[in-house]
């Protein structure tokens, strides 16, 4: 409980933060008297328009990979499992690519995040198709890698015929995945479908903790493992999808944040489940802060730090679990 | 009182049975030992009974709701999991789960039945422990616990004492069969038949999927069925102790 507050602070903490920062310099107090609408016009207009949607979707984006991270490592009771596994990032990722490829992405501003939100969901379709109704997780696992490995040969396809450099440097950066420039039209986009896949993750908590103990046990406790693992899926497509659909590919967040919090929730499943919501969003707005910071001419991108900052401190997690192994 | 009634059970894999038209009735106060060779089905049987198989026949387990079941009978598999490194009292407190009303917080009644559970199978002094530290021998324990921990009329158990040290045999074997004095019933899948003499009350043999022979275990361990499903020469002594099984030799 006290971890959970003190993930919430920090959240809070860095999404203020993530408020008063940014390429235009304006006092902090400003800036916050600004967000509801009082002060400098342009004050209010950068505010309101450019650095709260930031702000926000890198919450939401980490708070939904960091919560379906979670279910998906306590699903398949395993510390390297995360959301991309299962497929969605890279079908919502080729959905993106194709729009920008073809055009469909200049017709109206949501056409982008919109193609990548039916590819996430198509993909979830897919998988359940491939695994079948009473599929074990090993199924599932590689049913999403024959996804994945089919969504990455598209959206390479798709570079490699892409007309000219421009698209194709436009592609390419968009799948390094940010939050920068984005619009209120985004949040409201991507809120509604990501509330729904939270509240299906939220209720996974206490089948997880029964699958602790194997998917014989867990049944016998009186679980259903069908109804789980479609709330699993679908949540977890509806979060993530939502996710990639804006902000594009953020790698390591969903892996990196269930490990960090692990030993501090007592590794139960349920409490590592609501721990990494927080979790997930704080470490985003950091990245995103990172980003402003360091090199802000340079338009880094939010997956590039991301996985700098993840690989090295996933090296760090193997490293100190292989000490503790015998 | 009748806790666990099969009727024709019967479990396919591909075309062939590998249980085969079972019929039996466990009642409050019984400790049924499930014994038979590598293979003839009992593992089967127990998880068809609890409805994790598909099966034709009837289970009176089966046909209840995920929620009634899990109240009536608890459920110890022969793969012992613990996927996360948790505390003992946490794994134990996983029992508690098909009582709580929603979330997992537990009550004074719930706390309770884990610390007796943790009591039962001596488990006080590792409570705090991360039970995925522990050895092989512990962490069954601790599994066992937390099927005490569930608190329901019927335990089913899955080779509870594979690799257990003596003693933990023993005392794994009276807490059953204390249960069942308490006016529960037990139903283990056993190896160990000097053990499955002592501490059952009655022994349930199965061979190629059938059931072979059921009653009490001087009636089922006759020289003849051990000869015939376990390809053993044996000796039971009746002694003041209870009946002892001595395997002599291997037949041919």
């Amino acid at each position: 409980m006290r971890l959970i507050l003190v993930l919430m602070t920090l959240m809070v903490a860095l999404f203020t933060a993530s408020l008063c920062l940014g390429s235009v310099g304006i006092a902090p107090l400003d800036a916050l008297a600004a967000l509801i609408g009082v002060g400098d016009p342009l004050h209010v207009l950068i505010l309101q328009e450019i650095r709260l949607p930031r702000a926000l979707l890198a919450a939401m984006v980490g708070g939904s990979l960091g919560l379906s991270g979670a279910a998906m490592q306590g699903y398949l009771r395993n510390p390297l499992a995360e959301p991309g596994l299962i497929g969605v990032s890279g079908a919502a990722a080729l959905g993106a690519v194709i729009a920008l490829q073809t055009g469909i992405a200049a017709l109206f501003a949501l056409a982008l995040p919109l193609m990548a939100l039916v590819f996430a969901l198509t993909a979830v379709g897919l998988l359940l198709l491939l695994a079948g109704p009473r599929g074990a997780s090993l199924t599932l696992i590689l049913a999403g890698i024959a996804i994945s490995a089919l969504a990455g040969a598209l959206t390479s396809l798709v570079l490699n015929l892409s007309p000219n450099p421009y698209a194709a440097s436009e592609i390419v950066f968009w799948l390094m995945g940010s939050v920068a420039d984005r619009s209120m039209a985004h949040v409201t986009l991507a809120l509604p479908v990501m509330v729904v896949g939270w509240g299906l993750l939220a209720t996974l908590g206490r089948g997880l903790d029964a699958l602790t103990l194997g998917e014989d046990a867990a049944e016998a406790l009186g679980l259903s493992l069908r109804a789980l693992r479609l709330r699993l899926l679908v949540g977890t497509a509806a979060a993530v999808g939502a996710a990639t659909a804006v902000a594009g590919a953020v790698g390591f967040v969903g892996l990196i944040v269930p490990h960090l919090l692990r030993r501090l929730t007592g590794g139960r499943p349920s409490a590592l489940l609501w721990a990494s919501f927080p979790g997930g969003a704080a470490m985003v707005l950091a990245a995103d802060i990172t980003v402003r910071l360091v090199l802000p001419s340079r338009d880094l991108k939010l997956g590039v730090v991301m996985a700098l900052i993840g690989a090295p401190l996933f090296l760090h997690l193997i490293y100190k679990t292989r000490k503790e192994l015998p | 009182m009748t806790l666990l009634d099969l009727a024709d059970l019967t479990v396919t894999r591909g075309q062939c049975p590998v249980v085969d038209h079972v019929s039996l009735r466990i009642g409050a106060g019984e400790c049924v030992g499930l014994i038979g060779p590598n293979g003839s089905g009992k593992t089967t049987l127990m998880r068809a009974a609890l409805g994790l198989l598909p099966h034709t026949g009837t289970s009176s387990l089966a046909q209840m709701t995920p929620r009634a079941r899990a109240a009536q009978a608890a459920w110890l598999p022969q793969a012992r999991e613990i996927a996360w490194p948790v505390t003992v009292e946490t794994v134990v407190a996983l029992g508690r789960l098909p009582h709580l009303a929603r979330g997992s917080r537990l009550r004074d009644g719930d706390q309770q039945a884990v610390d007796a559970a943790l009591d039962r199978m001596g488990l006080m002094p590792f409570r705090q422990r991360l039970a995925t530290e522990l050895s092989g021998g512990e962490q069954a324990r601790v599994l066992i616990a937390r099927t005490l921990a569930q608190d329901t009329p019927l335990l089913m158990a899955d080779e509870p004492i594979a690799g257990l040290d003596p003693a933990a045999q023993l005392s794994t074997l009276q807490v059953f069969a204390d249960l069942a004095g308490e006016g529960r019933a037990v139903l283990t899948s056993l190896h160990d038949l000097s053990l499955a003499a002592r501490y059952c009350t009655r022994l349930i043999l199965l061979h190629q999927g059938r059931l072979h022979a059921d009653g009490p275990p001087t009636e089922v361990l006759t020289p003849d069925t051990l000869a015939e499903v376990f390809h053993l020469r044996a000796r039971v002594h009746l002694t003041e102790d209870g009946p002892l099984f001595q395997p002599l030799g291997v037949l041919a």
